[in-house]
């Protein structure tokens, strides 16, 4: 029996040394980890870290531009504004992880069912998609508070319900690829139950793309609470958000524009960092580029 | 008793749908593989030749359950053209299939190892930790390939993967599906050797799809043509290269002809293409690129001519 | 009257009075990846003879595409051309404007591919692609049609004047190459490259193509170049054939030389194990163990020496020139030079 040599290439090196190694050569992406990384962790140790109490007014003078005290200076109430942000960066970040999430676990099921499912059903959901899709997310925001009342609770509805159809989109035309897939029909010719095609072999193929696509969506799930809450239709005071600090400054830009910078500068941050780490990563996990080596 | 025996295997595709083929008074459905019966013993290899549009594949499907056909499907004496569910997944126990795709047929996120022994996974029973390695050894491969995953091998190492793979459950009846599709001729050897090797030893039946006659002719006991989702000839590998009956197994054989210049002779060149199963031409199907027709091919369907395991369809047989 | 003369010191070295329109010297091709460059074509010299079909056959790996996409300046972005130069009259090939190029392909270099849905612009009709491929030409729009429609009758394409209209995913695979045949050829070119253009067809359907190609060659005379894996097709379509292997060619000739009595023990071998030239009926195929050697590493000496059966100790050592059979035959082995042992 002849022994046939092994692969030239090396073993599969692991998903950490690969992220690093495609950072490597990848400015914008690093800046962009590092950014995230910096985000997260201000959100996470935000009330350890914030100097002031957010919710504490007066405690200095009124709308004071950045000081050794005040880092950011204060609102026209006198809280400080640094504290602000961050607290402001803990809602930012807890509105994206539940809205992504719920939007991808919804978005997950429905595409999956209309990928996978009976035409009739495929029709059906995307009916459906499209009619969601074509509501105008503000207006769909502001329909969803006439009915609920505002609350950190109608943002994050809003903005997963009007994600679910993007997403489920997406993972619709990967399952509908996969299911004529010669792999799928190669274990379906070996007797694979459904549950386990569907566990085993279709989604680990599908998330990959999926993740890093959320994460690109951060700045605009960021982007739309903070629009919402400038409108008076999210977060309800004291609650920080950074559409509430827009909001305010926005009121007393004339006096100052402190509070107006304190409150944009994290939104372009966020934007900025998760947009150069999402494209990175897309590029470092590209399946055409794997082939390559 | 044969270990399969096919009879008049028909699979038809919907084209309409249902109320639209009502409305319009026309067929819903148009058959892609007729009246295609043969049988295969155990130890034996069957070859099912034909170009793109023929039916092969659809055949082979029906026959691993992922295909829903009519007509008689008996493996080991049961009918099983309409086993239910669970009946197939005992079914799949004993046959298995080898994809014209090795690498596209592999789970790209499970390692070698998982995927040679996903057979056994799925169906349960006696498992041992070095499941793996048996397997990759009884294809010549190297253990080592246990940790790789499918997009780092090689065209040649996919297949062995595939065989390995195949043959997890010790199948009595194996399905290749064009086993050596882009394999170079240097190592297209490798799979089929390997394919003789395991039935001299295990005695397992094996059914090869492919479009090369010329490969079909080493490895084959039997071998029968198929234009147009049916059988045109049918019989022992020998007889049918030394004295083709139907024009159209004549014009494959003179298709792939030897390098050799003193062997060679002209080519014969067939008119058109493979017309759609949709519009199937009157009389004998391949009465429109066929040189030797006659005008009542074109009226008359031929009926099967045979002797013995001999068999062909055209009236007018070389 | 110097011109003259060059053409004649050509033929000496060829030894069969065909002139060549197209030489390859030295010619050497470096792909650049993460891990080291591959050299993937070596010191290539090979001569396109006018009005003659050239194969180049080898399997995968050896670089036969690599050597046709160099020859009509598509190769890919990683790719560098190290060493050598395609002379195709007053130019160069290897070093090339793109000015120059433009004015060169389509008109007198056509190429056509193996996969001819790719080959084909998906959104625009077969009419207006063949009529926008004459852009340089100063006729009228009436009269660029009628050459397509000749054309397309030139290729056997029932009812042409039809399928002008039509778009390429509403006709067969072997006609979508028809069509790409039929628009390499509309602009007459010296030249036309084709790579594996009948791999992705059925056998049937490659034996008209073939016979095509032949027949529109006789009749335009251009040079081909005909790069397949199919022994039996090159053979039957080929005037010269040059036999590729791991970016190097081993060995070069008439089709006639080459098939009846080839004397590289590698083409010897892909002979044995094609098998339509094995006479009996074998239960156990011939095959060529091992494996191609890592081009990141070339090896010193025969570049086929771990899988020769023949390899001998001066193998391994230097590596071989290019020693001459009958006639225009050309192989890279010892022992074509007369030494080693040399069995049949």
């Amino acid at each position: 029996m002849s022994q046939v040599q092994t692969a030239v290439s090396l073993p599969q090196p692991t998903l950490l040394a690969r992220t690093l190694q495609g950072l490597a050569g990848n400015r914008t992406g690093t800046i962009g980890f590092f950014l995230v990384a910096l985000i997260l962790a201000a959100a996470i140790f935000a009330p350890w870290i914030s100097p002031y109490d957010p919710a504490a007014i007066m405690t200095g003078p009124r709308m004071a531009p950045p000081s050794f005290d005040h880092w950011l200076g204060t609102d026209h109430i006198g809280r400080d504004l640094f504290s602000r942000v961050l607290a402001g960066g803990q809602v930012a970040m807890l509105v994206a992880a539940a809205a992504l999430g719920a939007a991808l676990s919804l978005g997950l099921a429905l595409g999956l069912m209309a990928g996978l499912g009976p035409r009739w059903l495929d029709n059906l959901l995307l009916l459906l998609f499209d009619a969601l899709r074509s509501f105008p997310t503000i207006v769909f925001g502001l329909a969803v508070v006439a009915l609920v009342g505002p609350s950190l609770l109608t943002v994050i509805m809003v903005v997963a319900i009007t994600s679910v159809p993007i997403y489920a989109r997406i993972i619709r035309t990967q399952a509908q690829a996969l299911r004529n897939a010669e792999f799928v029909m190669a274990e379906r010719a070996m007797g694979a139950s459904l549950p386990r095609v569907l566990f085993v072999h279709v989604l680990p193929n599908v998330l990959g793309p999926l993740l890093i696509l959320a994460s690109m969506d951060v700045p605009l799930v960021i982007a739309t609470e903070a629009g919402l809450s400038f409108l008076g239709m999210g977060v309800r005071p004291p609650t920080p958000s950074w559409g509430v600090i827009l909001n305010d400054g926005y009121n007393f830009i004339r006096n100052s524009p402190w509070p107006v910078i304190a409150g944009s500068v994290p939104i372009v941050l966020v934007t900025l960092g998760f947009t150069f780490m999402g494209e990175a990563l897309r590029d470092i996990f590209d399946p055409r580029l794997q082939k390559a080596n | 008793m044969s270990l399969l025996e096919v009879n008049h295997l028909e699979v038809r595709y919907r084209r309409l749908g249902r109320v639209k083929a009502a409305l319009r008074r026309e067929e819903a459905t148009f058959p892609a593989v007729v009246d295609v019966s043969f049988t295969l013993e155990a130890g034996r290899t069957l070859g099912i030749v034909g170009e793109s549009g023929s039916g092969k594949s659809t055949v082979a499907k029906s026959l691993i359950g992922l295909q829903p056909a009519r007509g008689s499907i008996r493996y080991g004496g049961r009918e099983i053209g309409s086993a239910s569910h669970s009946e197939w997944q005992r079914l799949r126990r004993e046959i298995s299939m080898m994809w014209q795709d090795p690498v596209g047929s592999l789970s790209p996120r499970l390692s070698i190892a998982s995927l040679v022994t996903e057979p056994l996974k799925i169906q349960g029973g006696k498992r041992s930790p070095d499941d793996a390695d048996r397997l990759l050894s009884m294809v010549g491969l190297s253990t080592d390939l246990g940790s790789r995953y499918p997009h780092q091998l090689s065209g040649g190492q996919a297949r062995r993967v595939g065989v390995a793979r195949a043959l997890a459950l010790d199948p009595k009846l194996l399905i290749a599906d064009e086993p050596t599709a882009g394999l170079d001729m240097s190592v297209q050897g490798e799979i089929l050797n390997l394919l003789n090797e395991i039935q001299s030893r295990t005695g397992v039946a094996i059914l090869v799809i492919t479009h090369n006659l010329n490969l079909v002719r080493h490895v084959t006991d039997e071998v029968a043509v198929m234009y147009l989702g049916r059988f045109v000839e049918q019989g022992p590998t020998d007889a049918i290269f030394r004295h083709p009956r139907h024009p159209y197994t004549e014009a494959l054989l003179s298709a792939n002809p030897s390098p050799n210049p003193d062997e060679r002779h002209g080519r014969i060149e067939l008119s058109g293409e493979m017309p759609s199963p949709f519009w199937r031409p009157a009389g004998c199907e391949f009465h429109g690129r066929c040189p030797h027709a006659r005008p009542d091919c074109a009226d008359i369907v031929p009926d099967w001519a045979g002797e013995g395991e001999r068999g062909y369809a055209c009236r007018y047989p070389l | 009257m110097s011109e003259q003369k060059l053409m004649h010191s050509s033929d000496a070295m060829r030894g069969d009075g065909h002139v060549p329109l197209m030489r390859i010297e030295e010619l050497s091709v470096d792909f650049s990846t993460a891990r080291g460059p591959i050299h993937a074509l070596r010191h290539i010299s090979l001569d396109v003879a006018a009005g003659r079909i050239l194969g180049l056959v080898g399997e995968s790996g050896c670089g036969k595409s690599s050597l046709a996409y160099s020859l009509i300046g598509l190769l890919a972005g990683n790719a560098r051309i190290t060493h050598g130069v395609i002379r195709l009259g007053d130019d160069d090939l290897a070093h090339l404007s793109a000015g120059r190029w433009r004015a060169l392909r389509g008109k007198r270099i056509a190429m056509i591919f193996q996969d001819p849905m790719t080959s084909l612009n998906p959104v625009r009709t077969i009419g207006q692609q063949m009529m926008d491929i004459q852009y340089r030409e100063r006729i009228t729009r009436a009269e660029k049609r009628k050459l397509a429609v000749d054309f397309l009758a030139q290729v056997r394409i029932p009812d042409p004047e039809a399928r002008l209209d039509s778009y390429p995913h509403e006709l067969s695979g072997g006609m979508r190459q028809r069509v790409c045949i039929a628009m390499a050829l509309l602009t007459r070119p010296d030249l036309l490259i084709a790579d594996e253009p009948t791999t992705a067809l059925d056998a049937t359907l490659e034996v008209q193509i073939i016979h095509l190609l032949r027949d529109l060659q006789q009749q335009f005379g251009c040079s081909v170049i005909f790069v397949s894996h199919h022994l039996g097709t090159v053979a039957e379509l080929c005037d010269d054939v040059a036999v590729m292997y791991a970016g190097e060619v081993v060995e070069q000739g008439s089709v006639d030389e080459i098939f009846r009595q080839p004397a590289h023990p590698y083409t010897q071998a892909l002979l044995e194990c094609d098998p339509g030239s094995i006479r009996e009926a074998t239960r156990i195929l011939p095959t060529i163990p091992g494996s191609l050697p890592d081009l990141r590493q070339v090896p010193s000496g025969c570049i086929f020496q771990d899988r020769c059966p023949h390899v001998f100790e001066r193998c391994r050592r230097e590596h071989p020139g290019f020693y001459s059979g009958e006639r225009t035959q050309l192989t890279r082995c010892y022992r074509v030079a007369g030494e080693g042992e040399m069995t049949s």
